[in-house]
C-alpha cells in the first residue's frame, strides 16, 4: 500500500480532547470565580460586627422582607397578623410563600415544647 | 497508552462525534438542562447562605422578647410589666424596647424604626439625629451629614440629620433600620412616656431559658414570649424547601428532570437501533456499545450539570443573586445589598447532582442494553 | 477452514410468521479461496451468510471455524471471533451516517484500544488503496454508490480478517464499478484471505476469480457440495 501522509484537513482535535479542555475550561471559570469572591479578607471581621449589632439592638429577624410586620419579624409574628386586613384575606405578599410560617404560634402562653 | 484506556477514549471520541452530529438538538438539550440546574442551584446556594448567616447573626439575638397581647393582636407593654419581669429569679438583665414600623412615601418603602436601648451608650443616638441602614440610605439617596425627613401617619414631621450608615456587611439585618434617639421617636409616633413596644429579657444561664419564660409568663398572663430558640427556627425556614415557591420550583424542576429521563428511557429512534446493529455487526460487543451510550449521556447531563452549578455559584455570590431581587422584593421596594459569604454545601449539591446525572443515564441503560444484547442481524432486519 | 453441519434457522418459531430460512445445510468452506452462494431471493443465502460470520446463531446445527466450535459460545465471545476473523461488506453497506468516510473505516477497530494516530494512518492508508483518499473528511451520505462501496471495504479490512464476506456487492453498481469489485475481490485472494460472496448476479457468478460456486434454493443447497 501507498504511504501518502495523513492530510492536515483530517488532523482535527480528538473529541475527548475537546471534551477535556471544555471541562477544564469550566474548572478554570469556577475557580476563578471562588478567587474573585474569596479574597475578602473582611469577611471575618465583617460578621463580627453584624453579631454585635444583633446583640446592641437586640434584633430578631432578617430585614428581607420589609411589606409588612409579619414578613419582616415572622418570629414575633401572631396568629393573626396574616389576616389582619379581615378574616377572609389571603396571604398577597410572595415573600409568605418564601418563609415557612413559624410553627408555634401561641395565642398567648408560651406552650412548654420539647425541643 | 495502554489498550484499555485508549479504548476509553476511543469511545468518548465516538460519543462526542455521535453528538456533534445533531448539534442543535444536543446543544439545545443541554442549554435546557443546565438551565433548569441553574435555577434548582441558584435557589439552593442563595437559602443556605441565607440561612447560615441569618442563624450566625442572630444567635447572639435576644434570649427572650417578651410582647403584650390584646385580643390576639400586639399591644404595648407598661412600665409595671417591665418591672415585674425585672423581679424574676434568673433574668440578668431587662430591656424595653421601642421600635415600630413606618411606611415612607418619599423612598416609597417600609422602614423599621428603632430606639437602640439604654444600657449600650455606644449606640446611643443624640437628640435629631439618625443612624439610617444601607438599605434606607439608598432609597433616600442619604449621606453622613445629609437631612433626613420623616412624616408620621398622624402627620407630625422630623428632622435628623445622618451621623451614621450602617456598614454593609450587617445589611442581612439592618438595611431597613433608622436608629432614633427616644424623646424623638416618642414625639413622632405620639406616645407618652412609659409605653414600651415590648420587652428583650437576659437570661443569666442559657439552659434556663424555657424555665424563665415558663415563670414570666404565669407573672405576665397576657404576655406572649418568643426565644432564641424560635428566632433560630425561623430562621431555619427561610427559603424552606418544604413550602411555597421553593418547593414549586423543585417540583418543576424534578418534573423536567423525569421527563427528560423518561425521553431517554421511552426507547431508541428506529435510526439509533439500526446504528446499534451495525456496531454489533462489526464487531463491537454490548459492553462497548453501553459503554458509548453512557458517555453520550454521561456529557448530556454532565456538562449541563456542572455549566449550571457553576453559573448559579456566580449568580449568587457574584452577583448576589440578582434574577431573584424582583421575586424577592415582592412589596418592599427595599432589598437589602447582599454581600453573601460564599460557600458550598457539598451535601445538597451532591444531591442535586444525582439528581441530575443518574436518572438520565439510568433511563439510557435500559432500552440501549435490551438493544445491544440482541443479536445484531434481528437488530438490521 | 470454515466447516458447517446441520445448520437450521427458523425465525419466529411458535408463531404464527415462522419462516424456515434453513433446512440442514452442510459446507466446507476452504482457505483462500472465492467462493460464492447463488441462488434466488429467498433461498437462505443470506442468512447462511449471517450464521457463517456469527452474526446469528444456528437453530440446530454446528459451526467450526479453524476445528474450533463457536455455534455454541457465548455472546461475548461470538463476537470476540467475529471480530478476529470477519469482515462484512453488507448489502446496504450500513455506513454510520454523519459520519465521515474516515471514521467509519476507523469504527470497528475503536474498541480494540489501538493506538490512535496509528489507526487513523492505516484507515487512510486504506481509503487510499482504493482511490478515494479525496473523500476521506466527507459524509458518508455524500458519497456515490461506488463510492461508499470501497469505504464499506475498507471497514471490512481495517482490522486485517482472515474471511472477508461480501453479501450481494453488485446489487447497485454499473457495468465499470463491478469489474472493479472482481479486481478487489481478487486482490482480496492474492493476499491469503478467504472471501465469501452471495450474489445472482451472472457477472459475479461465472467470473474467473471464483473457486467455488454453491447454488442454494428453498433454504438447502441444492449445487456445488465439494
Amino acid at each position: 500500500m501507498t504511504d501518502r501522509p495523513l492530510p492536515r484537513s483530517l488532523a482535527g482535535p480528538r473529541g475527548s480532547t475537546l471534551a477535556a479542555a471544555t471541562l477544564a475550561a469550566l474548572l478554570v471559570v469556577g475557580a476563578a470565580m471562588v478567587a474573585a469572591t474569596g479574597t475578602d479578607r473582611h469577611a471575618a471581621a465583617d460578621g463580627a460586627a453584624a453579631r454585635d449589632l444583633v446583640a446592641a439592638l437586640a434584633l430578631s429577624d432578617v430585614a428581607l422582607f420589609t411589606e409588612g410586620r409579619y414578613t419582616r419579624n415572622p418570629s414575633l409574628a401572631d396568629l393573626h397578623s396574616a389576616f389582619q386586613d379581615g378574616p377572609g384575606s389571603l396571604e398577597h405578599f410572595p415573600s409568605g410563600s418564601l418563609v415557612l410560617a413559624p410553627r408555634d404560634l401561641p395565642g398567648g402562653r408560651l406552650e412548654a415544647r420539647e425541643e | 497508552m495502554h489498550p484499555a484506556l485508549e479504548r476509553r477514549r476511543h469511545l468518548l471520541d465516538f460519543a462526542v462525534r455521535s453528538l456533534a452530529r445533531r448539534p442543535t438538538k444536543n446543544l439545545g438539550l443541554v442549554v435546557v438542562y443546565a438551565l433548569v440546574v441553574f435555577l434548582l442551584a441558584s435557589v439552593m446556594l442563595f437559602g443556605a447562605a441565607i440561612r447560615r448567616e441569618a442563624s450566625t447573626m442572630l444567635a447572639q439575638g435576644p434570649e427572650i422578647t417578651a410582647q403584650a397581647m390584646v385580643m390576639g393582636r400586639h399591644d404595648l407593654a407598661r412600665t409595671a410589666d417591665v418591672e415585674a419581669l425585672r423581679g424574676l429569679r434568673g433574668v440578668r438583665r431587662v430591656e424595653p424596647r421601642l421600635w415600630g414600623y413606618l411606611w415612607d412615601s418619599a423612598g416609597a418603602a417600609n422602614y423599621t424604626l428603632m430606639v437602640p436601648p439604654a444600657s449600650d451608650p455606644a449606640r446611643r443616638v443624640a437628640k435629631g439625629k439618625a443612624v439610617v441602614g444601607e438599605g434606607v440610605a439608598r432609597a433616600r439617596k442619604l449621606a453622613v451629614g445629609k437631612m433626613l425627613f420623616l412624616v408620621s401617619p398622624s402627620g407630625r414631621f422630623l428632622r435628623t440629620t445622618v451621623t451614621e450608615i450602617l456598614p454593609a456587611s450587617t445589611a442581612l439585618v439592618s438595611s431597613d433600620l433608622v436608629l432614633l434617639e427616644e424623646s424623638d421617636f416618642r414625639a413622632f409616633f405620639e406616645l407618652p412616656a412609659g409605653v414600651w413596644t415590648d420587652v428583650a429579657l437576659v437570661v443569666a444561664n442559657p439552659a434556663e431559658v424555657k424555665t424563665v419564660a415558663e415563670k414570666a409568663s404565669l407573672r405576665l398572663p397576657g404576655f406572649r414570649f418568643v426565644t432564641r430558640a424560635d428566632m433560630a427556627r425561623t430562621a431555619e425556614a427561610l427559603f424552606s424547601w418544604r413550602e411555597g415557591l421553593a418547593l414549586a420550583l423543585l417540583a418543576g424542576a424534578l418534573l423536567a428532570f423525569v421527563i427528560l429521563a423518561f425521553d431517554k428511557a421511552s426507547g431508541l429512534s428506529a435510526e439509533e437501533k439500526r446504528e446499534i446493529g451495525i456496531l454489533k455487526a462489526i464487531g463491537w460487543e454490548t459492553s462497548d456499545v453501553i459503554a458509548l451510550k453512557l458517555w453520550e449521556g454521561g456529557l448530556v447531563s454532565g456538562f449541563a450539570f456542572l455549566i449550571g452549578v457553576v453559573a448559579a455559584w456566580g449568580h449568587v455570590f457574584l452577583f448576589s443573586a440578582g434574577l431573584f431581587e424582583p421575586v424577592l422584593k415582592g412589596w418592599s421596594t427595599l432589598y437589602p445589598r447582599l454581600a453573601l459569604e460564599p460557600s458550598i454545601d457539598a451535601l445538597e449539591l451532591a444531591t442535586l447532582g444525582v439528581l441530575t446525572v443518574v436518572p438520565y443515564i439510568a433511563a439510557i441503560l435500559v432500552p440501549v442494553w435490551r438493544t445491544a444484547s440482541t443479536d445484531p442481524d434481528a437488530v438490521m432486519r | 477452514m470454515i466447516e458447517l453441519s446441520g445448520l437450521t434457522k427458523v425465525y419466529n418459531q411458535g408463531r404464527p410468521n415462522q419462516v424456515e430460512a434453513l433446512r440442514g445445510v452442510d459446507l466446507a468452506i476452504a482457505d483462500g479461496r472465492v467462493t460464492v452462494l447463488r441462488g434466488p431471493s429467498g433461498s437462505g443465502k443470506t442468512t447462511l451468510l449471517t450464521l457463517i460470520g456469527c452474526l446469528a446463531r444456528p437453530t440446530t446445527g454446528r459451526i467450526r471455524i479453524d476445528g474450533e466450535t463457536v455455534s455454541g459460545l457465548p455472546e461475548r465471545f461470538l463476537t470476540q471471533v467475529r471480530r478476529r476473523t470477519f469482515g462484512f461488506v453488507f448489502q446496504r453497506f450500513n455506513l454510520v451516517r454523519g459520519l465521515s468516510a474516515l471514521d467509519n473505516v476507523m469504527l470497528p477497530a475503536l474498541p480494540l484500544g489501538v493506538a490512535h494516530r496509528r489507526l487513523k494512518e492505516k484507515a487512510f492508508a486504506l481509503l487510499d488503496h482504493f482511490g478515494i483518499a479525496e473523500r476521506a473528511g466527507l459524509a458518508v451520505e455524500s458519497l456515490s454508490g461506488g463510492e461508499a462501496q470501497r469505504v464499506a471495504i475498507a471497514r471490512a479490512l481495517i482490522n486485517d480478517p482472515a474471511v472477508v464476506i461480501a453479501d450481494e456487492p453488485t446489487a447497485s453498481l454499473d457495468g465499470e464499478r463491478v469489474g472493479q469489485f472482481i479486481a478487489i475481490a481478487d486482490e482480496l485472494k492474492r493476499s491469503g484471505k478467504t472471501v465469501l460472496i452471495t450474489s445472482h448476479d451472472p457477472r459475479i457468478t461465472r467470473a474467473a476469480i471464483v473457486d467455488t460456486l454453491v447454488t442454494m434454493a428453498d433454504g438447502r443447497i441444492v449445487e456445488g457440495t465439494p
